[in-house]
């Protein structure tokens, strides 16, 4: 049944080569009249003071570590879900715990203020 | 043969689909424009064409003959890549989207969806997942800061909101038991649609797909007034235009999504021929696309914090507890 991913390949080749033919022939037809100041960042006029790329704040690695947590939760639940029909009462009651125990991380976490933006 | 017509069918679907995209997209920059404009008492554009019905051909062109400008101290590879990212990701996720019921063409039944996979749902989320790919690295490598942390907020954003959008369709999944779209679909015929038993997963999946697709109130990455356009802001000729085509081709596919999970996808109030089934699954994407745009013009923007606080401390919570409903209800019918 490998053929009907070979449609799918065509639609992201045709993609891709769109995305490509378009970046090329705006290079091409478009002027290049670079100067120094064009080309430095544009920041409302300003002149940029100190590095862009620094430490960015511990706030986005904590999201990040959590959607880790909670985005293979997904990952259990949907073949879960797909087959809830078949496993009936104790599918349910086993996901029910699995769900629980996840829960009282959430909890934690919250209370540890992990979520918080101040 | 056989082998013959299977390209030919796919290369023709294929080629359509695109076309008809591309279009879309175009017209929907002009339909977005037109419709904001009346919601804020103007006219929008008017004046190329009757109507402005030429804007879009007039901006295409111009963003081909614009300076294809790149930071001096730009990351020059991947600031060139991220926009094509972006598109690449927006426009595959059409590949799984099923438009309408098969059809008789030629004495072959072709179904008008281009791979009925049956990972379907799996692969738009996954796909989706690819495009924040674009946005984040453009923001970084234009070495510029209100574009880094456009790109920042913009990472912690998608990734709460991917987590309530996959949990939100969770209760339509154990109601079809199957990730496959067109067999979704088919289980919705008459009347069956998913909005009807899934009412909170539909209003948490459009939440979440707001947040996606970055739109207006959830639009933090782009925030006009206080990051001067955010992730895409050294961005300028067709690379640009790509971010753009790629956001409104995403909003149209999470429509199209909506469609085929809550909506019933081609399944209308009353049968139309096959062929012209796509008409149901057309006028429902078309509807909720103008909510988006509507939506756009009546909200204003909300806080970072609040966005946060918002998609972990209740759409989150809220998604679960849905799961736990729809499973304790169908547990307790006997399924």
């Amino acid at each position: 049944m490998l053929n009907t991913y070979v449609p799918v390949l065509f639609l992201i080749g045709l993609a891709v080569f769109f995305a490509v033919f378009a970046v090329g022939v705006s290079h091409l037809l478009g002027p290049r009249r670079v100067n120094p100041v064009k080309a430095s960042p544009y920041e409302c006029g300003m002149i940029t003071l100190g590095p862009t790329h620094q430490a960015v704040p511990i706030k986005y690695y904590i999201i990040a570590m959590l959607f880790l947590v909670f985005d293979l939760e997904v990952v259990f639940l949907y073949p879960w879900a797909i087959v809830f029909r078949k496993l009936g009462v104790f599918g349910f009651v086993e996901m029910m715990i699995f769900v629980f125990i996840l829960l009282i991380g959430f909890i934690y976490v919250w209370k540890k203020g992990a979520l918080e933006w101040e | 043969m056989e082998l013959a017509y299977f390209l030919i069918e796919t290369v023709v679907k294929v080629v359509a689909v695109f076309a008809v995209l591309m279009l879309v997209v175009a017209y929907l920059t002009l339909a977005e424009r037109k419709i904001l404009g009346r919601i804020q008492v103007r006219y929008g554009p008017n004046r190329v064409g009757p109507f402005g019905l030429f804007q879009p051909i007039a901006d295409g062109i111009k963003a081909f003959f614009k300076e294809d400008l790149v930071p001096a101290r730009a990351d020059k590879t991947l600031f060139v890549i991220a926009p094509m990212i972006s598109i690449t990701a927006a426009i595959s996720l059409f590949a799984v989207i099923p438009f309408g019921e098969q059809i008789e063409l030629f004495g072959r039944r072709i179904s008008l969806t281009i791979a009925s996979l049956d990972i379907g749902l799996l692969y738009v989320f996954a796909v989706a997942s690819l495009g924040e790919y674009g946005i984040v690295l453009g923001g970084w490598s234009g070495y510029n800061k209100y574009g880094l942390m456009g790109a920042l907020r913009a990472a912690a954003q998608m990734i709460s909101y991917e987590v309530a959008l996959a949990l939100s369709v969770m209760g339509v999944l154990m109601i079809a038991g199957t990730l496959n779209l067109v067999e979704i679909v088919r289980q919705q015929a008459g009347w069956h649609w998913n909005i009807l038993y899934q009412p909170f997963a539909f209003i948490f999946y459009l939440v979440c797909a707001l947040a996606e697709i970055n739109r207006t109130p959830f639009d933090m990455p782009e925030a006009e007034a206080e990051l001067a356009c955010g992730f895409n802001i050294e961005y300028s000729s067709m690379k640009f235009a790509l971010f753009f085509m790629a956001e409104y081709a995403h909003l149209v596919a999470v429509c199209a999504i909506a469609t085929t999970l809550f909506l019933g996808g081609w399944d209308g109030p009353f049968n139309l021929p096959p062929a012209l089934s796509w008409i149901w699954f057309v006028a429902k994407t078309g509807i909720l696309v103008y909510f988006f745009i509507w939506e756009r013009g009546t909200f204003p923007r909300l806080r970072y914090d609040q966005i946060m606080r918002f998609g972990w401390k209740f759409l989150l919570p809220l998604t679960l507890a849905n799961i736990v409903g729809t499973g304790l209800y169908m547990v307790l019918r006997g399924m």
